[in-house]
């Protein structure tokens, strides 16, 4: 079967048509040139901008344990219209993903579900407990491959497991993505500690939390030579510390979510659980700054930490709501709205930090790839000007919790391709 | 006043002194024999208590039952967070019922600001303490004691001079009271080791010190907060006895302030902690007329959002009908 992709933008640049068989692109010549026969499948691309699937490197797809909340079906569906090719399934699960039977159950059903690659994330340890190493060679010797370790939603915050952590996951080319919060100075946090979570009376998630965390796991990783990964950072000062580090050559990647990209801890004044979140929201200086650290690159990735939460876990008062929001099928406008109109980020720059580091970072060697002859077909074409209003009702996610009900959102994914498959067509999913 | 009473700063500086002038009114009439009022018969006013407080719980009843309300009191504590019945089925519930009003006293910031704007109920909602957020009634009836005792009973604070003592951090009494009593015009100091004040604390409409002995000479009033000893496991600060020794009001600093300064508790109180029983019983303290007054002002409250919105029904006294319905517009 061959595919052609007619008319359709590399990075915003000189439109092409892209033809591919069997998953692998065949040519790519420019537009109006490629020849197609009648029985060939064609897609008219209509001068739109193409870039490799998006990768997702933080994701909670809710299964096995919550599947009232998402599955990895639903999720896996949410991804691919959210111009998705590949996601990582966070291991706070019940049963934890700390073992290599979670994560290979985890892997398969992702194939099954076939909408969108799906990579466990392996817990860093047992039970997210914070006590002794998860079996992390199992799981990076089982067929789901794991490179990603992480306890989010829970900070490693013993610094010699952390170390230990670090070093162990050499053998295997692993990184560690921290959840970077010091549990004792969060107790009970509710909200950005500030002016306004005095005013409002919820408990206060200090900015150095976060920070201090960060900067020791930076010295931790460049005194035992390992990498680490920095998971939704959120202040102006771990931006700081990040670009600190990498001038002095630590080997450190860092994550920044969409909603930390565009929304404020204003939002709490409202009391509506919809936008708490861990991280908190922060301020607008914060937002500044993480916009600041993705242009230049000191925030390596865009990514989701899409986190569905059933209907109860919101519908309630601030303090009983469950942490997190959606984030697969906005992440791209945001990026747009905040990025890409703005100036801040090209074409190029919006494919580097939503796929091909992400992919890197990842260890996924047919993801983020360059769109030429010999690669895979793994592409998203996108409509930036196109305009849609955020509407959980018209979403697979089985949670409705998205931070941006109702908003008008600037830039839509049209097409996502996965090995030459479609798997989204004309904004649908096939 | 609007629709809820959610937090002091709801509150314009005409709609404060009305409230107050209100409860002034219906103060008069408690000194009578016959103590109730017909205004809000037939209207049904729903206690719902999440969290234990016997003297708020009682205070609103016994507002509410003068108005000839009729009175449902929901204890639904241990049921609040992550067990038992949620906030949102306890407030339809409520709205089945018919609930007029509904005040309510939630150990979660924003719990009544939730239930005032989600939708699940339609009723006024009444704001009776909420986690570490406001507690607006409380601060209404402090400024009517201070008002009674520094202002003549009428008007406003202006340039009355109130120190607030202690936990600040977590107290719902001293952000509620802070927004009231400058909207009245007083000028406000609080007073508490660094470790009990929130973070962003400079941006508040007060002053701001760590030094007791040097804030009360002069001042009109100070209000001791409640500490809890536990607040000590947490390193708030070192000892229930330093704590005293540096922010407990005993016989000498209460006469650091003005000569008819008062002394103010919203209760309980940790006698010996923060503020010593010969200070408590002494002639500068108003903290049982406070108690008094609480009733009042929550009358005032709910007429004002219940008796006021339907023109006030029937009064009984012809007299108090007038100067009510003067205040009430």
């Amino acid at each position: 079967m061959t595919t052609h992709l007619l008319n359709v933008r590399p990075y915003g640049e000189d439109p092409v048509d892209i033809t591919w068989s069997d998953g692998v692109i065949t040519s790519v010549v420019a537009a109006g040139t490629a020849e197609a026969r009648p029985d060939d499948d064609v897609i008219d691309g209509r001068g739109l901008i193409v870039l490799p699937g998006f990768v997702d490197l933080h994701t909670h797809l809710r299964e096995p344990g919550r599947e009232d909340a998402e599955t990895i079906a639903s999720g896996t569906a949410a991804a691919a219209l959210g111009g998705f090719t590949a996601v990582h399934a966070m291991a706070n699960t019940n049963p934890v993903a700390d073992t290599a039977g979670v994560v290979e159950q985890v892997w398969r059903r992702g194939i099954e579900a076939g909408r969108c690659d799906v990579h466990p994330v392996g817990a860093v340890t047992v039970g997210l407990q914070g006590e002794r190493l998860a079996e992390l060679g199992a799981m990076a010797d089982s067929a789901a491959r794991v490179r990603v370790f992480s306890d989010d939603g829970v900070c490693v915050s013993d610094p010699v497991l952390m170390r230990r952590a670090l070093e162990y996951v050499k053998a295997f080319d692993g990184v560690i993505a921290q959840h970077a919060q010091d549990p004792r100075l969060t107790e009970g946090a509710q909200m950005n500690e500030s002016e306004l979570s005095g005013v409002l009376g919820l408990r206060g998630w200090p900015a150095v939390a976060e920070e201090a965390i960060i900067a020791r796991d930076m010295l931790l990783a460049q005194h035992v030579g390992s990498r680490v990964h920095i998971c939704h950072l959120s202040t102006r000062g771990s931006v700081d510390i990040v670009r600190w580090a990498k001038e002095r050559g630590v080997d450190v990647t860092a994550e920044v979510t969409p909603h930390h990209l565009i929304l404020t801890e204003e939002l709490a004044r409202t009391y509506d659980p919809r936008y708490k979140v861990n991280p908190p929201l922060r301020t607008a200086d914060d937002v500044e700054a993480v916009r600041e650290g993705l242009a230049d690159g000191t925030i390596d990735v865009v990514a989701t930490d899409h986190a569905p939460h059933a209907r109860e876990d919101k519908d309630c008062e601030w303090a009983a709501g469950a942490f997190g929001m959606l984030g697969l099928e906005t992440a791209f406008p945001v990026v747009v709205e905040t990025m890409v109109i703005p100036g801040r980020l090209d074409w190029r720059g919006v494919a580097d930090r939503m796929s091909e580091r992400p992919a890197r970072i990842a260890r996924l060697a047919d993801q983020g790839r360059p769109i030429a002859v010999g690669e895979p077909a793994t592409l998203v074409v996108v409509d930036p000007d196109a305009t849609w209003t955020v509407d959980p009702q018209r979403s697979p996610s089985r949670s409705a919790n998205t931070p941006f009900l109702a908003r008008e959102m600037h830039g839509a994914v049209v097409h996502t391709v996965l090995r030459g498959r479609p798997t989204v067509s004309e904004g649908v999913l096939t | 006043m609007s629709t809820h009473l959610l937090s002091a700063a709801d509150l314009s500086r005409d709609e404060a002194i009305a409230v107050l002038d209100t409860a002034a009114e219906l103060a008069r009439i408690s000194g009578r024999t016959v103590k109730k009022l017909p205004t809000l018969r037939g209207r049904t006013v729903v206690n719902l208590f999440f969290e234990d407080s016997t003297r708020t719980r009682i205070s609103f009843e016994a507002a509410a039952k003068r108005l000839s309300a009729d009175v449902i009191t929901f204890s639904a504590k241990g049921s609040s967070v992550s067990k038992g019945e949620s906030l949102k089925d306890t407030a339809l519930t409520l709205e089945a019922m018919g609930a007029d009003a509904v005040i309510v006293r939630h150990g979660a910031s924003g719990a009544p600001h939730r239930l005032a704007h989600s939708g699940w109920i339609d009723g006024v909602v009444v704001n009776a303490g909420d986690g570490t957020h406001e507690h607006p009634t409380q601060a209404l009836l402090d400024a009517f004691t201070l008002r009674h005792h520094l202002s003549g009973g009428e008007g406003a604070l202006d340039g009355r001079r109130v120190v607030i003592v202690g936990d600040v951090l977590h107290s719902r009494v001293a952000r509620s009271n802070v927004l009231l009593l400058r909207t009245l015009g007083a000028d406000v100091t609080l007073v508490a080791p660094p470790t009990l004040l929130p973070v962003g604390v400079e941006s508040w409409p007060c002053e701001i010190s760590y030094d007791l002995d040097a804030a009360l000479p002069g001042a009109d009033a100070v209000m001791m907060l409640r500490v809890q000893a536990e607040r000590m496991n947490a390193a708030y600060f070192p000892s229930t006895n330093e704590y005293s020794r540096r922010y407990g009001l005993d016989v000498r600093r209460a006469n650091l302030l003005a000569d008819e300064g008062i002394v103010m508790h919203p209760g309980p109180m940790n006698r010996g902690m923060e503020i010593t029983a010969e200070v408590a019983d002494g002639p500068r303290s108003v903290i049982v007329e406070q108690v008094t007054n609480g009733v009042h002002v929550r009358m005032a409250v709910l007429y004002r959002l219940l008796g006021a919105a339907e023109g006030s029904g029937d009064p009984a006294e012809p007299a108090l009908s007038g100067s009510l319905e003067e205040a009430a517009s």
